[in-house]
C-alpha cells in the first residue's frame, strides 16, 4: 500500500465527513437550544433529497442544481417550522423524552408519505452539472464533488459560528444553550426563539439531504440509515457543540475510510465501538459540557407513588381473572396475539422500572431482550438443555451482560447514558449479525420451540401471563421497597440522595441488572413464541418500541407501560394485518396520542382522576 | 377499566373469524409490502393477475382460488404472526411468499412445527432447501448457489487471475462470496482472490470501499451489493475508475429493480444475472408480457415474474393433489412440473428446489437506459448439483 492511497482515502475521508457534519449540526444546535431528542432529523434529511431530487431533474445546470438544493431545503424548513409550532410547541412542558416519541411519530409518517407522493422505486437523481468529473491527486482519480463537500463542511461551520457569535439571534441561542430558564427570565421570546432554531436545524438536515443526489439513491429508509449516525457523531462531538460534532464527524470517517482497509467488516459496529470508547472515557463527549438542569421542566407533577389502595387492587385482579379466562373467547391466533401482547407487556415493565423508576433512559434496552432470546436459543440448539432451563438461563445472560455494561452505563447521566446503553446493544447486535458459526448470523437461530406442555396456544398463553404477572408485581413491589425508594431518591435529587448516603453507582447498577434480566425474560418467551431468534431482536427498532410503550402508557406512573405496551402493540398488529400504509396509519396515531395524552394513557386517566377527587374533597388537596 | 375494555374488544376483533364461501380455496400469501415496496408492488401485480387467470379457467378443479395476504413488516418475528393468523384463523391450506432470507426460514421452520405446507418465492439463501431444509418447505427462485455457479462459469471464461470480491456484510453477501469462490476455484485452480470488502447493507461507504479494492489492484471484481448501495458504488467506483479495464461480474444487477433506476449511469458490460424483459421472444413470455403490460400499463419486473409464476406453482400443486391436506399437498409437489413465463420449471422432490432459471448476460446502456444484451436463459437444470447429492445437503 502506498501513501498515495492514505491520502486519497483521508480526502475521501473527509468528503464523508462533511457530509455526516451537515445533518449532525443541525441536530446539535436543535438539542441545544431546545433539548428535543429530534428523532425526526433523519426524516427532514430524506425529505429534502426527494423534494431536490425532484427539483434537480427539472433544473439541470450549475446554478439549477445549488438553486434547486436551497429551494429544496427551504420548503423542508417550513414544514419544520410548522411542525414545531402545532406539535413540539405543545410538547416543551412535558417529560423530555415525549418529543422523542412525537418525532418518531413524524418520522414513521414521512416513510409511507414519500413512498405515496414518489412511488416505491430508488430514485437515482443528476450528477451535479459541472461537477461530475474526476480530478487527479496522486495519480488517482477523485470526484470533483467530494472537493465540494470537503469545502463545504468547514464553510458551513465557519457562517453558523459567525451567526452564532455575530449576531443578536446568535447570541440568544448560545445563551439558550447554556441556560434557557434565564433567557426567557429576561423577557426573551423564546417560543420564537426555539421555532427558528427548530427551522435553521431542519434546513441545515434537508440541505445535507439534497447533497446526497449525486452520490447516493434516493429511497424511503434514508431517513433511519442517516439518523442513528448523526446522533452519534453529535454525541460523541458533545451535544450542543457545533465544533464538537465537526471534529466526530472527521473522526468517525476517516477510521471508517482507513478501517475498512484493515478489517473490511468492522464498518459495521465502528462508529458504536468509537462512541462506546469516547463516553466511557469523556462522559459528556469530546466537546460537551455537562447539562444544565433545566429549572422548568417538571417531569413528575404527581405527589409521590402510592401503592395502590384496595380499589385498585380489586380491578387489577379483575383484569387479570379476566384476562385468565381469555382462552375460553379466543382462538388460537388470537391467543398468539395476545402472547406476544404479554411479552410486550414484560418488555416494557421493566424499561419502565429503568426509567421511571431509577430515572434511567436506556435507548439500548433491546439487549436485555435479544440477549435473553439468544441465551435461550443457544442453550437449547447447542446444549440440548429444556425451555424450563431455558427460562433461566436467557434473563440469567442479559443480567450478566448488564453487569458489565452498566458498571460503565451508571458512570454517565441522561441522555449520554442513554446513547451509551445504545452503543452496547449495537455492539451485541453486530457480534449477533456477524459471529455466523454461533448465531447463525441473519439468519439466525430456528427451531426453538417450547416444550410439549407448553406448546399448545392456551398453555404458551397462560405460562406468558404468569410470568408477565409476577414481573409487574415485582416492579412494583421494587418500587415501594427501600430500594425502590432508594432509587427514586436518587432518581428526584442525587444531591440531597447523596447527603443521606445512598451510593449512587452500586444502587443504580442494581436497578440495570434487574431490568436486564427481566428485559431478558420477555426475550425467551419471545423466542419459544416464535420459534427462532433474529438478530432484529437486538435491534435499535426493539429498543425504539420498548420507549414508545413506556411513553405511551406513561412515563411518570408505576405500571402505565401495561396499558402503553397493549394498546401499542395490538395497534401494530392489526395495522400490519389489514392495512397497506401501517407506518403512516400508526405514526399518525402516535402523534395524535402524544397530543391528546402528553402524561400517557395511565398519566392522564391518573390526572383527570384526581382532578376530580380535588374538585370534590377539599381535604385531599393536603397531599397532593 | 378502560384498559380492561380496549383489551376485551380489540382480542374480540381478532377472535372472529372473516366470512367465506364454501368453495373456496384459501391460500396464504406473506411478504415485505410495507418496507420494500420495489420488490413487492411488481411480484402483487404478479400474483394476482395469476389468480385472475387461474379463475377464469376454472379455478381449482371447479373451486374459486383465493389469495390472502399479509405484512410481514420486513421482521422474521412478524411473519409468524400473520402466518399463524393465516392458519389458525383464515384457514388457509398453505403458506406462500416472503422476501428475506431469514423470514423464508423462519416460516419454513413454522411450518414444519405446525406441519403446513410453505411455498417459498423469493428467499435466496441455500440454507432453505439444503442445511435447514424440511419435508414442508419448498423454494421457487434460483437460489444464492446457483445465481453463484452461473456466474463462475462466466467468470471462469475470463482472462482474469486477481478477483477481489465487494458483498453487502449479511448471509446473502457471504453466502454469495463462498460460493462463488469455491466454485470459480474448482473451475480454475489458479484464480487467487486479493481483497474482499464487506460494507454493511444499505450504509456502503462506496468512495472509501472503490479506494480499498482498488489498491488490491485486481484483474476482475465480483460485486453482491444491490439497490441503493449499488447505486453508490457505480457512481463512485466510475467516476474513480474502478471499472476501467476490469472485468465485473454482479449478482442480480441485470434485474429490472435495481438496473432501471441507474438509468444512463448503469455500468457497461458487467456479466449479471437479471431479467431483460425487453428481448425474451418465446412463446411463454410473451403470452405473460403481453398480458401484464394490457392490465397495469407497466412493464412486468422480476418481482412480478415471481409473484405470477409462485401463485401459477401453488394452483398446479392444489390441482394435483388428492386432498388440500399437507402430507397430499407435498406428495404433489414433488417433481410437478409447471408452466412459467421462463418455461417450464419442475421441483425437484430430492431437495424441494425448483428449477427456474435466471438470464446470464451483459449490461449495456441503450437510449438512456441500463438494458442486458447477449444474455441466454439457464436452467436451475443445468447449475443445480445432482439431486442425489443436494439430498445429502439435507438434514
Amino acid at each position: 500500500m502506498s501513501v498515495e492511497l492514505y491520502v486519497v482515502q483521508f480526502l475521501t475521508g473527509l468528503a464523508n465527513a462533511a457530509s455526516l457534519f451537515l445533518v449532525a449540526c443541525g441536530l446539535s444546535l436543535i438539542f441545544g437550544v431546545t433539548r428535543i431528542v429530534n428523532f425526526a432529523h433523519g426524516a427532514f434529511y430524506m425529505l429534502g433529497a426527494y423534494l431536490a431530487y425532484s427539483l434537480t431533474i427539472r433544473w439541470q445546470t450549475p446554478v439549477g442544481f445549488w438553486l434547486a438544493l436551497l429551494v429544496a431545503a427551504a420548503i423542508v424548513a417550513v414544514l419544520g417550522a410548522v411542525i414545531e409550532i402545532l406539535l413540539l410547541r405543545r410538547l416543551y412542558r412535558a417529560p423530555e423524552l415525549l418529543q422523542l416519541l412525537a418525532t418518531f411519530g413524524l418520522t414513521l409518517m414521512a416513510e409511507d408519505a414519500v413512498r405515496l407522493i414518489w412511488g416505491p422505486e430508488d430514485l437515482v437523481g443528476p450528477r451535479a452539472a459541472g461537477l461530475s468529473g474526476a480530478m487527479t491527486v496522486l495519480g488517482r482519480p477523485m470526484p470533483v464533488y467530494d472537493f465540494v463537500l470537503i469545502l463545504l463542511g468547514p464553510a458551513v461551520l465557519g457562517l453558523l459560528w459567525l451567526l452564532l457569535h455575530r449576531s443578536r439571534w446568535g447570541l440568544l441561542i448560545r445563551a439558550a444553550t447554556e441556560d434557557r430558564d434565564m433567557v426567557g427570565a429576561l423577557g426573551v421570546n423564546q417560543t420564537w426563539l426555539f421555532t427558528g432554531v427548530f427551522a435553521l436545524g431542519v434546513f441545515l438536515a434537508a440541505f445535507g439531504g439534497g447533497l446526497q443526489i449525486p452520490r447516493d439513491a434516493v429511497s424511503h429508509v434514508m431517513d433511519l440509515s442517516i439518523i442513528t449516525e448523526v446522533f452519534v457523531v453529535v454525541v460523541i462531538g458533545g451535544l450542543g457543540s457545533l465544533t464538537g460534532a465537526f471534529l466526530a464527524a472527521i473522526i468517525v470517517a476517516e477510521l471508517n475510510a482507513f478501517g475498512i482497509l484493515i478489517l473490511p467488516g468492522i464498518s459495521l459496529v465502528l462508529t458504536f465501538l468509537i462512541m462506546a470508547l469516547v463516553l466511557v472515557l469523556r462522559p459528556f463527549g469530546l466537546l460537551g459540557k455537562p447539562l444544565a438542569q433545566s429549572r422548568t421542566l417538571s417531569h413528575r407533577i404527581h405527589g409521590a407513588w402510592q401503592p395502590l389502595g384496595g380499589v385498585g387492587r380489586s380491578a387489577a385482579l379483575a383484569i387479570l381473572i379476566c384476562a385468565a379466562l381469555l382462552p375460553l373467547v379466543l382462538g388460537e391466533y388470537g391467543l398468539g396475539v395476545a402472547s406476544e401482547v404479554l411479552i410486550a407487556v414484560i418488555f416494557a415493565a421493566s424499561l419502565q422500572f429503568l426509567m421511571s423508576v431509577a430515572g434511567l433512559d436506556s435507548f439500548g434496552h433491546a439487549a436485555g431482550l435479544g440477549l435473553g432470546a439468544y441465551g435461550a436459543a443457544l442453550s437449547v440448539q447447542h446444549f440440548g438443555l429444556s425451555m424450563e432451563a431455558a427460562l433461566l438461563i436467557g434473563p440469567l445472560a442479559s443480567a450478566l451482560f448488564a453487569a458489565i455494561a452498566g458498571w460503565f452505563c451508571v458512570r454517565l447521566s441522561s441522555i449520554y447514558f442513554a446513547m451509551l446503553t445504545l452503543a452496547f446493544a449495537q455492539i451485541v447486535w453486530s457480534i449477533a449479525f456477524q459471529w455466523v458459526e454461533v448465531t447463525g448470523g441473519d439468519n439466525g437461530i430456528v427451531g426453538v420451540w417450547p416444550s410439549a406442555w407448553a406448546s399448545g396456544a392456551t398453555a404458551y398463553y397462560w405460562l406468558t401471563l404468569g410470568c408477565t404477572t409476577a414481573v409487574v408485581l415485582l416492579t412494583r413491589h421494587l418500587t415501594f421497597s427501600p430500594f425502590g425508594y432508594a432509587l427514586r431518591a436518587l432518581r428526584d435529587s442525587p444531591l440531597r440522595a447523596a447527603a443521606i448516603g445512598i451510593s449512587r453507582q452500586p444502587v443504580q447498577h442494581a436497578a440495570f441488572v434487574i431490568s436486564a434480566f427481566l428485559a431478558g425474560l420477555a426475550g425467551v418467551l419471545f423466542a419459544f413464541l416464535k420459534g427462532s431468534v433474529f438478530p432484529d431482536t437486538l435491534g435499535i427498532g426493539t429498543s425504539v418500541d420498548g420507549l414508545i410503550m413506556v411513553l405511551l402508557g406513561g412515563f411518570g406512573t408505576v405500571s402505565g407501560s401495561v396499558a402503553g405496551a397493549i394498546v401499542y402493540k395490538m395497534a401494530s398488529i392489526w395495522l400490519i394485518s389489514n392495512t397497506d400504509f401501517p407506518r403512516l396509519i400508526l405514526g399518525g396515531l402516535i402523534v395524535l396520542l402524544v397530543l391528546v395524552f402528553p402524561l400517557g394513557i395511565v398519566g392522564t386517566l391518573q390526572q383527570a382522576l384526581a382532578g376530580r377527587l380535588l374538585a370534590g374533597n377539599a381535604s385531599v388537596r393536603g397531599r397532593t | 377499566m378502560t384498559r380492561l375494555s380496549t383489551l376485551a374488544a380489540l382480542l374480540l376483533g381478532l377472535s372472529t373469524t372473516s366470512q367465506s364461501l364454501a368453495a373456496d380455496i384459501k391460500i396464504g400469501e406473506i411478504n415485505s409490502y410495507s418496507g420494500l415496496p420495489a420488490f413487492t408492488e411488481p411480484y402483487r401485480k404478479g400474483w394476482q393477475m395469476a389468480v385472475d387467470e387461474i379463475n377464469a379457467a376454472g379455478g381449482i378443479r371447479g373451486d374459486t382460488l383465493v389469495v390472502i395476504s399479509r405484512d410481514d413488516n420486513g421482521k422474521p418475528g412478524d411473519a409468524i404472526t400473520a402466518a399463524n393468523e393465516l392458519v389458525a384463523r383464515e384457514g388457509v391450506v398453505m403458506l406462500t411468499g416472503s422476501f428475506f432470507s431469514n423470514v423464508g426460514l423462519a416460516l419454513g421452520d413454522f411450518a414444519r412445527q405446525k406441519k403446513v405446507f410453505y411455498l417459498a418465492g423469493e428467499p435466496l439463501t441455500d440454507a432453505m432447501v439444503w442445511s435447514k431444509g424440511n419435508d414442508y418447505t419448498f423454494r421457487l427462485r434460483p437460489s444464492n448457489y446457483v445465481q453463484a455457479a452461473m456466474l463462475a462459469e462466466e467468470a471462469a471464461k475470463l482472462p482474469a487471475k486477481r478477483w477481489a470480491t465487494i458483498a453487502p456484510n449479511y448471509e446473502y453477501g457471504q453466502s454469495a462470496v463462498a460460493v462463488f469462490k469455491e466454485l470459480l476455484k474448482k473451475a480454475r485452480p489458479d484464480v487467487e482472490f486479493v481483497g474482499e470488502q464487506w460494507p454493511p447493507q444499505g450504509k456502503i461507504d462506496a468512495g472509501s470501499v472503490a479506494q480499498a479494492v482498488e489498491a488490491t489492484k485486481p484483474d476482475a471484481i465480483l460485486n453482491v451489493t444491490f439497490g441503493a448501495d449499488l447505486v453508490k458504488l457505480v457512481r463512485e467506483g466510475t467516476t474513480r475508475g474502478l471499472f476501467r479495464d476490469r472485468a465485473v461480474v454482479s449478482f442480480l444487477t441485470g434485474e429490472p429493480e435495481y438496473l432501471d433506476p441507474l438509468q444512463a449511469d448503469a455500468p457497461q458490460g458487467w456479466i449479471v444475472t437479471g431479467y431483460p424483459w425487453y428481448g425474451i421472444d418465446t412463446p411463454a413470455h410473451k403470452a405473460f408480457l403481453d398480458a401484464y403490460k394490457a392490465r397495469y400499463n407497466d412493464y412486468p419486473r422480476l418481482g412480478s415474474i415471481v409473484g405470477y409464476a409462485l401463485v401459477k406453482s401453488a394452483a398446479a400443486i392444489l390441482t394435483k393433489a388428492k386432498s388440500t391436506d399437507t402430507a397430499d399437498l407435498i406428495a404433489a409437489a414433488r417433481g410437478i412440473a409447471v408452466d412459467t413465463p421462463f418455461g417450464p420449471i419442475t421441483f425437484r422432490a430430492a431437495d424441494h428446489q425448483s428449477t427456474l432459471g435466471a438470464f446470464v448476460g451483459k449490461t449495456a446502456v441503450r437510449d438512456g437506459k441500463g438494458v442486458m444484451v447477449d444474455f441466454t436463459y439457464r436452467s436451475g437444470n443445468d447449475v443445480l448439483p445432482a439431486e442425489a447429492d443436494a439430498a445429502k445437503l439435507r438434514p
